[in-house]
């Protein structure tokens, strides 16, 4: 059997905890660290299972909580987020051995699990390399910076007197007199304290490298998680058996806001290996001894609901005209420029538009799972979930145990880019265990994932737009209804679905958010007014909103910059050359930030990110754009194209956004059929500014799978629901990108839009979400651009088009 | 923990991966529930138990079906899973051209994906670009990974080695071969770009 115990025996350490705490030693339980890759994580797993808790958070401030080098002179690296398969830990690898001067084969990552890894938040926001990229760099050169105090001593010569290449310190001036690492630390603890107020501002008093002197920066090795994802290796969340387990499946109202009546457990009680019906207000579970028992009692269960009195949602036919007409629950403060009104009406072309973006869902190729073990009165969580430190945190407070009686193994898992931000099933196995005793899995099924796991918000938008007689954009209007009141955050004990059940919620539902568009254009006269509406159901909804990978983004910038196409073909401009001009426009004006000019400064967001860069922001963005047109070999022509009479219409499409100081801008081309509306997108170009490349080849596969996304939310994403429920229920309901619409080509294309010269290289910026957000966009334009024919609404299925095809008469 | 069954439970011997293996389930039990969890195998993996993704597919006598609906009783000839692939010492082709064309994000519906390719290469080992896309349509991925599971296909359909450009490839800032850094235009305002164009798939057509 796979159990804990003999996954133990395979990947047998002692215990990373037991190590922090008491022993000061760590014999070396893998012996071909280059080979490890996942494993180790796992055997840190696996070993830090034995130990009978409580799990202390490990010490930001010990250099020892972050790296431990090992006496056969390999290193692991512990770092508190996650890597959900776009290559972050091959990346941290990388950055943190060019800091500690180790060959990168002879180095391991240790990530997310929160008795062993420091509480970096897990992964979200794109922030990995961005922000935490800096701490870990810092440790790391912290490390080296005291190995060479050591080997200073040990051969009683100064620092200067020492080289050091990949872990192995010689004499420059007797290269035969040498040490390495491991046999400088020789298996005991560095036992050094850092410094910073909080974990992101960890550091020693080592600076970090210049990136001239990074070998491994820039290079693409193999990402170090790919292995076992192939090879059918025990590393997930899903496979993780424990002697005792058993299996639930919850049982869901069948309508939005029903509450429970009464529960007859008689329905279910003689069926084979029934265990128990767990019911606390509106929140009912059947546990069984065996999956499929589960399953088919959570079926067979009869639970009398009473339906809501008042109907929980408007059908999602009719959502948008209740988003335009009700009440607002809040209003932020516009951003203002110029004076919209009197620059629309001095303007001699107005035009105006209004788009819309349902509902859509993470949907996840594998439904919401954990397993929650209480053994030794402590609770043990199983966990794919990106943020498994506010899962521990939200649970301890959820069960009212103590935190560092809660840990939570990070384990690979189906990913759906913010869906575990709200990781209901890990709460649900730790409140079963607790219940029962016994080691519980927990498993959504299919139906229940899609209908209710968490929503990236629906939206309205209305654009009102104004050109000069020149056909200059002197006035742009941008104002947004998001349908985010009660938006879910990071694993809260009273606001997840299971809290919301069970009526342990908080009284006060969140505000939620809207956004607007993040560009760098320049508008004399700009206006960006958002609004937060809600549904008539808050709590205990299917429609609860949560973080969708880039939340806000591809929405506002589908209105955004289809409404920038709209202007420039009033215009009668090149829609590249119209952006162009908007962006250049402005740079003119402002003020150019150089950042650090010296060559040999590290680059650092502290100082190369001034106050005031727009100026920097803007040249970056130019750029992008410049570098997209050019690999698209764009030709500069009005949209839409002439029309062919063919059946296939092709045209290409442009978008550009700015996201937390990433720019991309994404050229879609494609071939829209007349007869049966089926749009494909055959050629994508997606020119990309995230600054310091770490791992192009990991970082092109994070951009292919965004851009991807983002054609699958253009396409066919759309949460559906009557006045009951919502109605998106499997794949068929709920249809996605397929392999059919994989463009033909994909082309990214890097760039360094950086305006200073002399800097070697911008800072790390966050790559995970930027892509996906002009994509909608892009297709939107294409679309005109290939028929005439302007889609407001998403998505673009082939019904939608078609039937805006017909109604233009094309 | 063991339960005592009631009579509807039944022994079900199935040859999975070239073993011979008698389970005791009820005969309708989803020949994925009994893979996974009596077999402890984690190759098939549960997506939807409607088999409408993929994830959970096995080769049953090289053709490739969904665990996930098949009744473990109906089951009646070989069952290879992900585990079952690999050859002795080494990776089937289809995994290493996975980890050549580095293929997965987050992996999970991986396994089917690769087992469909298997199955496709197994009855057509030319298919055009055409037929990849229609063989492979019913296999969902959510981070979206087609277009490279296509490119590793291709690989093997063209026979095309593993490109070397993945482990030696700078970009910009730092590395170890200065020549290559001198092909980043640094700096240069507007048009510093670097152009990274991936090549399309093997055998594509432009």
């Amino acid at each position: 059997m796979n159990t804990i115990d003999t996954l133990l025996e395979r990947f047998a350490t002692p215990s990373r905890r037991d190590f922090l705490r008491t022993s000061g030693r760590l014999v070396v339980g893998f012996t071909a660290a280059a080979h490890a890759g996942p494993f180790v994580s796992l055997a840190a797993q696996t070993g830090a299972a034995l130990g009978p808790g409580p799990y202390p958070d490990p010490d930001f401030h010990q250099l020892d909580s972050w790296i431990v080098i090992h006496q056969d002179n390999t290193a692991t690296f512990y770092v508190g987020k996650t890597d959900l398969g776009q290559g972050t830990g091959t990346a941290f690898r990388q950055i943190m051995s060019d800091e500690l001067d180790m060959a990168f084969a002879r180095t391991t990552c240790v990530m997310g699990n929160t008795d062993i890894t420091v509480d970096q938040g897990g992964s979200g926001g794109s922030d990995a390399l961005q922000t935490d990229g800096y701490p870990m760099r810092r440790v790391a050169a912290e490390a080296r910076r005291v190995l060479l105090d050591m080997a200073s001593q040990r051969f009683g010569v100064p620092l200067d007197q020492l080289a050091v290449s990949d872990g192995v310190v010689s004499l420059k001036a007797d290269p035969s007199r040498r040490v390495t690492y491991g046999e400088l630390i020789g298996g005991n603890r560095f036992n050094v304290t850092l410094t910073g107020n909080d974990i992101n501002a960890t550091t020693g008093i080592a600076k970090i490298k210049p990136v001239q002197e990074m070998k491994n920066v820039g290079l693409s090795p193999r990402r170090d998680d790919v292995p076992a994802k192939v090879d059918a290796s025990p590393i997930w969340a899903v496979g993780v058996k424990l002697p005792g387990m058993v299996h639930a499946r919850n049982v869901k109202p069948p309508v939005a806001g029903a509450e429970v009546v009464s529960v007859d457990e008689s329905s279910v009680s003689g069926m084979p290996g029934f265990v128990k019906v767990v019911r606390e207000r509106n929140y009912v579970a059947v546990v069984c001894e065996r999956e499929e028992q589960a399953i088919a009692a959570a079926r067979r269960l009869k639970v009398n609901w009473r339906k809501p009195a008042t109907a929980p949602f408007p059908a999602s036919g009719d959502l948008f005209a209740y988003m335009r007409r009700t009440v607002p629950t809040s209003s932020p403060n516009p951003n203002v420029t110029g004076n919209i009104e009197a620059g629309l009406s001095s303007a001699a072309i107005r035009i105006e538009a209004e788009y819309e973006v349902p509902f859509q869902g993470h949907t996840s190729i594998g439904p919401a799972h954990a397993l929650a073990d209480p053994s030794n009165g402590q609770m043990t969580i199983y966990s794919n979930d990106m943020k498994s430190y506010g899962l521990r945190n939200g649970v301890a407070e959820f069960l009212g145990i103590p935190r560092d009686r809660v840990r939570v193994v990070w384990m690979q898992g189906p990913q759906a880019y913010g869906r575990t931000a709200a990781d209901d099933a890990g709460f649900e196995a730790a409140y079963l265990a607790q219940q029962l005793g016994r080691p519980v899995r927990v498993q959504w099924s299919r139906e229940e994932e899609t209908a209710w796991d968490t929503k990236g918000p629906a939206y309205v938008m209305r654009m009102r737009g104004g050109l000069d007689a020149q056909g200059n954009l002197v006035a742009l209007d941008y104002e947004a209804r998001a349908a985010d009141y009660c938006h879910l955050g990071y694993n809260e004990h009273d606001t997840v679905l299971i809290a919301q059940l069970t009526g342990r919620r908080r009284a006060t539902p969140a505000n939620g958010g809207a956004s607007a568009p993040s560009d760098m254009y320049a508008v004399a006269n700009r206006r960006s007014a958002m609004h937060v509406v809600s549904l008539p159901l808050v709590w205990e909804t299917p429609l609860r909103t949560g973080n969708l990978r880039d939340p806000n983004g591809p929405q506002v910038t589908f209105a955004g910059e289809s409404f920038i196409d709209e202007l420039a073909a009033a215009a009668k401009a090149d829609p590249v050359e119209f952006r162009l001009r908007l962006l250049t426009n402005s740079v003119r004006g402002a003020v150019r930030r150089p950042g650090p000019a010296s060559a040999s400064a590290p680059a650092d967001p502290a100082n190369s990110d001034p106050p005031d860069d727009s100026g920097f922001k803007r040249a970056r963005s130019l750029a992008v754009v410049k570098a997209a047109a050019e690999a698209f070999k764009w030709d500069a022509r009005p949209s839409p194209a002439p029309r062919s009479s063919g059946e296939i219409l092709t045209g290409r499409g442009f978008a550009y956004a700015y996201r937390n100081q990433t720019v991309v801008a994404n050229v879609a081309e494609v071939e829209v059929n007349r007869r049966t509306g089926r749009v494909w997108v055959k050629r994508l170009v997606c020119a990309h500014d995230c600054g310091l490349v770490i791992n192009p080849e990991a970082l092109r596969r994070t951009i292919e799978g965004a851009s991807l996304h983002g054609l699958s939310r253009a396409l066919y994403e759309e949460v559906t629901f009557d006045t009951e429920k919502v109605t998106t229920v499997d794949w068929r309901t709920s249809p996605t990108l397929t392999h059919l619409d994989a463009p033909a080509t994909l082309d990214v294309v890097f760039v360094n839009g950086d305006p200073n010269p002399n800097r070697p290289d911008l800072p790390h910026y966050g790559a995970g979400e930027a892509a996906l957000k002009p994509m909608i966009a892009a297709v939107a334009n294409a679309i005109y651009d290939a028929t005439g024919v302007r889609l407001r609404r998403v998505p673009f299925r082939p019904e939608r088009v078609l039937a805006a095809l017909k109604a233009a008469r094309v | 923990m063991e339960q005592v069954h009631n009579r509807r439970m039944a022994n079900v011997t199935l040859n999975v991966n070239g073993r011979m293996q008698t389970v005791d389930v009820e005969p309708s039990t989803p020949l994925l529930y009994v893979l996974r969890n009596d077999l402890d195998l984690q190759g098939p993996r549960f997506g939807c138990g409607l088999g409408q993704c993929g994830a959970c597919t096995v080769l049953i006598n090289g053709t490739a079906t969904r665990s996930c609906v098949t009744p473990v009783s109906s089951v009646k000839g070989q069952i290879t899973t992900l585990e079952g692939l690999a050859r002795e010492g080494g990776l089937h082709p289809i995994q290493q051209a996975w980890i050549d064309e580095q293929v997965p994000a987050c992996g999970y519906c991986q396994n089917g994906q690769m087992l469909t390719a298997v199955a496709l290469l197994q009855r057509n080992p030319r298919p055009t670009d055409a037929q990849i896309r229609e063989a492979m349509a019913p296999v969902l991925c959510r981070c979206f990974t087609y277009y490279r599971i296509q490119a590793a296909i291709k690989r093997l359909v063209g026979g095309v080695g593993p490109t070397a450009s993945l482990n030696e490839s700078v970009v910009r800032g730092a590395g170890p071969t200065a020549s290559l850094n001198e092909s980043v235009v640094r700096g240069a305002g507007p048009t510093a770009s670097l152009n990274e164009s991936s090549r399309g798939p093997a055998g594509e057509v432009a």
